[in-house]
């Protein structure tokens, strides 16, 4: 055989600069390509906690929950996946903020100028299950996983009207809704993020998920689309009967 | 403002510094050609590098070899060598040294040029800037080190002599004959080797596997073959890396880029014309036309669920592609090769188009080494094998496996 | 210490649509070009993996793509009584990154203004009198629709644009936009097939008396081989269009359009994750010496060169003529001075329908296949008796059903729990929305400016902005959504959800990534900072192309105008300006 390489063609003209440019990369005559080029997702398995303390984890599961309750729709929050959802995102790049801008000054802003505090996701968190934890206490005469589902359900409206007030700076509406965006994000999300368990909430509401082409079925309006749903894990489920 | 373009990243033969003042001679212009049609720049040449002053390690079945620096550096390149030497090397394979070449360099093929041409891609060489760029060209184990050895290679396997044109044959067919056998040495991918590494003529241009790749048959056989392309077609996919149809993938891409699609016209036409004539009356076309495997066969079915969600989106759910952007599965002889050496590659590697002046996409496959487990692209690759009409073995998840650990 | 590179003819600063167009332009005229991006190399198959790309929680919510606030963000308030804070999340608008820039993640969407809106001052002036235009400082583009035709053309070719002319020289087209302005001939393709939303939608404005056409659309109708030669596919209706990169060749973008021919040639350079952090001028102010960039290490570097082309995104862009010394910043007290004057942005109200037995499918979808009616958009229509200049399209154009962002549900639903289940899983088929895109017109006291007190991870000042809704916006928003509403009504639902526009621009949910003016084209030098080549007044050397460059924003997505701006300023450039270096090309 008496071609160069196989596994990396069309590296023509990729130069570094004399002085070597860190990083920076200088193509030219060449459209950069490499086999088995790619970032993909690195799959979320269950299994230990990267962030959540033991008590955060009793109490995260008990909130999501009720937020996502067990009926004939769907499994539970906790069921499909969307604490460990949520531990992987706080242990991760979300969790310390990383594409946030974090300098200061941090001053109290309007409404529509966005979130203004020094805090990083993964801090929010902490301070905020451990004062919502407090102040169910205080309040609800009893943990909150010991709650009854009524008196639970209670305890998070009013921590998200803002009546639950939460010890120390903790803004606890901002909290509540910071934490229903990222359960709901588990629920939704591809099952590849530890969340969505058994792809439980397209099913539900009819999402196929990763499929890409719909050129057969665009003209059927107002017709179901006949086939569940699939995961960017390759997760292929047969076609639905009829 | 304007300036001269800077050429000195330019690495095809045509947009060599060469190409502008430099050709003025009628010979060097016709060894430049030479040059084209016998693909120097392929292994002499490596990214990034300046043209010609030594390529990319060869992995051949024996060891490694590096392309040797062929500008016209009196040190490290061939500026010390006469015209003699280089005929030497060119048709009998020996070195200016008197040392015998390893047959990763084709002088099996190129002995089948004229002296002429040969002069003429010499005076075409002694064009090129020259670089000072040593290479040390023998990496081989012992014994294939022993370049003693390759006397004896010789004796059993190779026998200069010029191309002997068949007279029964057009002078059309004997050009493109002349073109696949010697200097375009399209053998050296496309035709099986012995044990010793030469050419299997029972078996010439019938395919071969080479590290990952599968060179596949390029004779007139119907379902294997190309010969149910149309002499333009041929003619297209040199020129311009896509028929409509097909598009180059693998090591061809460079072929095309830096050779076939610089090629004149006529010499495409008579390289199409030959190759469509190889075993184009074996009526079999290479062996009984297999039956296509039934739908509802478990790995049919998974195939087609992976197809549909994973494929479909370019490749269409009919089979066809997009002109000049996604090969057609259907009908293709690249997915229904016995050899399923590329199939698997490109499934799990991806794979980029040649980039031509016509077709200048060069579109590419995205790798699924990631979303497909062994078992799924053994049941994809089984599927577009056998729907739309193609007709082809199943794939086993082993030899998705074996691929995969390989890579 | 910064390293001094050898020169070239010109440098590009950002490789998105207006860079790689004007790259590919210039290098055909044997210049020696760089660009330098600061994001990273992107292409189709190794970037934007089909086996992959589906991720929504990777691209829309976490935005792999895009520009994030921890590598430059900016600050915002709504008025100059304000304190500007950063946006210390991108939300309202999602700035692009790396190769390709916007044109990757974008829905498609390509339009042309109306002739009137680039001599919106003079016209509305003679049609309604100066008074109409209050507080309102509008002005003409200094180029034509008719000059810019021509251009326009150019990019409806280069990207494959899948619609039905409505007007070709002055003749009425059937099936087309009835009040486009005339143009010389047909889209390249034809329309997309309809998904059901969008055909409901046509019939029940027709029914209403509106004069619905398909959206012209950056997702091709059929696969398409390009001037350039570059072969694209046909669009899937996969639904991750907005915020995702396309995986299969079928959505226009300089990934699609441009870059396999213009990477391949030997007379252009890329270097990517290079950084401009401002552009040198000489002594006299007058001439651009080149540009200083920084690589990811921080390692900074001068790029000399004869001919700057700022090509970043248009709030960059600004902020990059601020941070250089070029043009003098707009002041709102005393309304002078050019850069960051006329900022605008894009007006946009929307509304739901909720029906009981309608199975729409949303995620079968692309990114622009819908249909629009333009009925009162722009001055299509007589505003003699409104108290109001401007107008929207009204647009029912489903991008997608992904479900983390996709989730209507009738008003008064509960946020969680067993009864916001039930809702979501009953609304998610059958509900229908579309939008009002209006216009936005500069006001006096909407601009973008450098921070005073927040800085970049360089230590150099953010961009802020300062805007908020002018009133005659509001004006007009209200309007056009009592016209949606008339549609959504003859469309026979249960029960119709609207959100209209008010004031007070939040930052926070997203509304739109059509961020304009800032460094705006005329014909007055007081008033703009670019004459109508592009070409700054102040440094004849640099131009400065995008969307920063429009006096106001029509009620149209800008990227077809940016990509006809492109090509007219390369134009300029190869027939005008490279005979006579250096010198300004108006008076």
């Amino acid at each position: 055989m008496n071609r160069r390489t196989f596994l990396t063609t069309t590296a023509v003209g990729l130069v570094a600069l004399a002085s070597g440019v860190a990083q920076a990369r200088s193509i030219s005559g060449a459209v950069p390509w490499e086999a088995f080029a790619g970032e993909p997702p690195t799959p979320v398995t269950p299994g230990g906690w990267h962030f959540f303390q033991p008590r955060e984890v009793v109490l995260m599961e008990a909130i999501v929950d009720r937020l996502i309750p067990a009926d004939d729709l769907s499994p539970s929050g906790r069921d499909c996946g969307c604490v460990v959802y949520v531990d992987r995102q706080l242990a991760g790049s979300f969790g310390e903020a990383a594409r946030l801008y974090m300098k200061g000054p941090f001053l109290p802003g309007l409404p529509t100028q966005g979130y203004q505090n020094s805090l990083t996701p993964a801090g929010r968190y902490r301070a905020g299950l451990a004062a919502f934890d407090k102040a169910v206490s205080d309040t609800f005469g009893g943990r909150f996983e010991t709650l009854s589902p009524g008196k639970q359900d209670q305890a998070l409206s009013e921590l998200e009207t803002g009546k639950l007030k939460l010890s120390g700076k903790v803004d606890g509406k901002g909290f509540f809704a910071l934490v229903l965006e990222n359960t709901m994000e588990g629920f939704f999300a591809d099952p590849v993020h530890g969340g969505n368990r058994d792809m439980a909430s397209w099913k539900m509401i009819g999402f196929p998920g990763a499929r890409y082409d719909y050129r057969d079925w665009v003209d059927q309006h107002d017709k179901p689309y006949p086939r569940g749903p699939v995961s960017i894990l390759g997760n292929i489920v047969q076609a639905k009967a009829g | 403002m304007k300036t001269l373009l800077s050429l000195a990243l330019a690495t095809s033969a045509l947009a060599s510094p060469a190409t502008a003042a430099d050709l003025q001679s009628f010979q060097v212009e016709k060894g430049h050609y030479q040059a084209i049609l016998g693909d120097c720049a392929a292994c002499h040449s490596k990214a990034g590098g300046k043209l010609y002053s030594g390529g990319e390690p060869l992995e051949t079945p024996f060891g490694t070899l590096v392309p040797p620096n062929i500008t016209p550096d009196r040190e490290t390149g061939i500026g010390a060598w006469t015209k003699a030497d280089f005929r030497n090397t060119m048709k009998n394979g020996v070195g200016k040294d008197g040392k015998h070449l390893y047959p990763a360099m084709p002088y099996p093929s190129y002995h089948l040029m004229p002296d002429e041409d040969v002069d003429d891609l010499w005076a075409y060489l002694q064009t090129v800037e020259p670089v000072h760029h040593a290479v040390e060209a023998n990496q081989l184990p012992f014994p294939f080190n022993q370049r003693i050895v390759m006397r004896g290679w010789n004796w059993l396997n190779f026998e200069p002599e010029p191309f002997q044109p068949d007279e029964k044959q057009s002078a059309e067919w004997n050009r493109g004959a002349y073109l696949v056998q010697g200097p375009g040495h399209c053998g050296t991918c496309h035709t099986p080797k012995s044990a010793l590494g030469a050419d299997e003529s029972d078996a010439a241009l019938q395919g071969a596997t080479l590290q990952g790749w599968y060179a596949p048959n390029i004779t007139g056989q119907k379902r294997i073959g190309i010969g149910d392309w149309s002499k333009n077609q041929i003619v297209a996919y040199l020129k311009t890396g896509s028929n409509g149809h097909a598009i180059a993938a693998g090591p061809m891409v460079e072929a095309i880029q830096d050779s076939t699609s610089q090629m004149k016209d006529d010499d495409l036409q008579a390289i199409a014309t030959y190759l469509l004539s190889v075993k184009a009356d074996d009526e079999d076309g290479g062996g009984e036309q297999p039956k296509p495997l039934a739908s509802d066969d478990s790995q049919m079915k998974a195939g087609a669920e992976i197809y549909r969600t994973s494929c479909a989106a370019c490749h269409g759910m009919d089979g066809k592609g997009a002109e000049h952007l996604f090969p057609a599965l259907a009908g293709s002889a690249a997915v229904q090769q016995d050899d399923v050496s590329t199939l698997i590659h490109v499934i799990l590697a991806g794979a980029k188009g040649p980039y031509t002046k016509d077709r200048p996409t060069a579109p590419a496959m995205p790798s699924f080494a990631f979303h497909l487990s062994d078992e799924q692209v053994a049941d994809v690759a089984t599927y577009i094998r056998n729907d739309w009409g193609n007709a082809a073995p199943a794939v086993s998840a082993d030899a998705v496996g074996d691929a995969r650990g390989a890579d | 210490m910064t390293t001094i590179l050898p020169k070239k003819d010109v440098v590009i600063i950002g490789l998105g649509w207006t860079g790689s167009i004007l790259a590919n332009e210039l290098a055909d005229e044997g210049l020696d070009i760089v660009a330098l991006e600061r994001g990273p190399w992107r292409d189709t198959a190794t970037d934007f993996n089909i086996a992959y790309m589906q991720d929504e929680l990777r691209y829309a919510i976490r935005k792999d793509l895009f520009l994030h606030a921890s590598e430059e963000a900016m600050t915002m308030r709504n008025n100059t009584s304000e304190t500007a804070l950063p946006m210390r999340d991108y939300g309202s608008f999602l700035p692009g990154r790396g190769v390709g820039g916007a044109g990757v993640h974008w829905n498609g969407h390509t339009w042309r203004f109306y002739d009137s809106d680039f001599e919106l001052k003079s016209h509305l002036t003679e049609r309604y009198g100066a008074d109409r235009l209050a507080d309102l400082t509008i002005e003409d583009w200094g180029v034509t629709g008719r000059e810019l035709e021509h251009s326009y053309d150019r990019f409806e070719q280069l990207a494959g644009i899948s619609g039905k002319a409505g007007n070709i020289d002055g003749r009425i087209e059937e099936g087309g936009n009835p009040f486009e302005s005339p143009r010389k001939r047909d889209y390249p393709l034809p329309p997309n097939r309809m998904p059901y939303g969008p055909a409901l939608f046509a019939d029940a404005a027709k029914s209403a008396g509106f004069h619905p056409f398909p959206t012209p659309a950056a997702n091709l109708s059929q696969n398409y081989v390009n001037p350039l030669g570059v072969a694209m596919g046909q669009c899937s209706y996969c639904g991750f269009c907005e915020r995702f990169a396309c995986a299969n060749y079928s959505k226009s973008s300089p990934q699609t359009c441009v870059l396999p021919v213009l990477m391949r040639k030997p007379n252009f350079e890329l270097r990517s994750n290079s950084d401009v952090r401002k552009i040198e001028l000489a002594k006299d102010g007058k001439t651009a010496r080149g540009v200083t960039y920084v690589d990811t290490s921080g390692r900074e570097f001068f790029q000399p060169a004869d001919l700057v082309l700022v090509c970043a995104y248009a709030l960059h862009n600004v902020r990059l003529m601020l941070l250089s010394g070029i043009g003098q910043p707009y002041d709102p007290a005393t309304g002078e001075g050019t850069t960051g004057r006329n900022y605008c942005y894009q007006t946009n109200a929307g509304v739901t329908v909720f029906f009981d037995d309608k199975n729409f499918n949303p995620f079968i979808a692309g990114g622009a296949i819908g249909q629009t009616a333009d009925d009162f958009n722009g001055d299509s229509f007589d505003h003699s008796a409104l108290d109001f200049v401007g107008g929207g399209g009204i647009n029912c154009i489903p991008t997608s059903g992904r479900p983390i962002q996709h989730r209507p549900v009738p008003k008064g639903t509960p946020k969680w729990g067993s009864a916001w289940k039930k809702a979501t899983k009953e609304a998610y088929q059958s509900t229908l929305s579309f939008g009002v895109q209006g216009s936005s017109y500069a006001a006096r006291g909407n601009y973008l400016s450098l921070d005073p007190t927040y800085k970049d991870r360089y230590g150099v000042p953010l961009l802020r902005m300062t805007f908020d809704f002018p009133d005659n916006d509001i004006r007009m928003s209200h309007y056009l959504s009592d016209r949606a509403l008339e549609i959504a009504k003859a469309m026979g639902g249960r029960e119709i959800a609207e959100a209209r526009r008010d004031k007070s621009w939040n930052s926070v949910p997203y509304q739109s990534t059509h961020n304009t003016g800032g460094a705006i084209m005329g014909s007055d030098p007081t008033k703009s900072a670019l004459n109508k080549y592009l070409q700054s007044w102040d440094v004849a050397n640099v131009f400065v192309i995008g969307a920063s460059a429009f006096p106001q924003n029509a009620g149209k997505n800008p990227t077809g105008t940016v990509g006809a701006l492109a090509y007219w300023a390369a134009d300029a450039i190869r027939n005008q300006y490279l005979r006579n270096p250096g010198k300004g090309l108006v008076g």
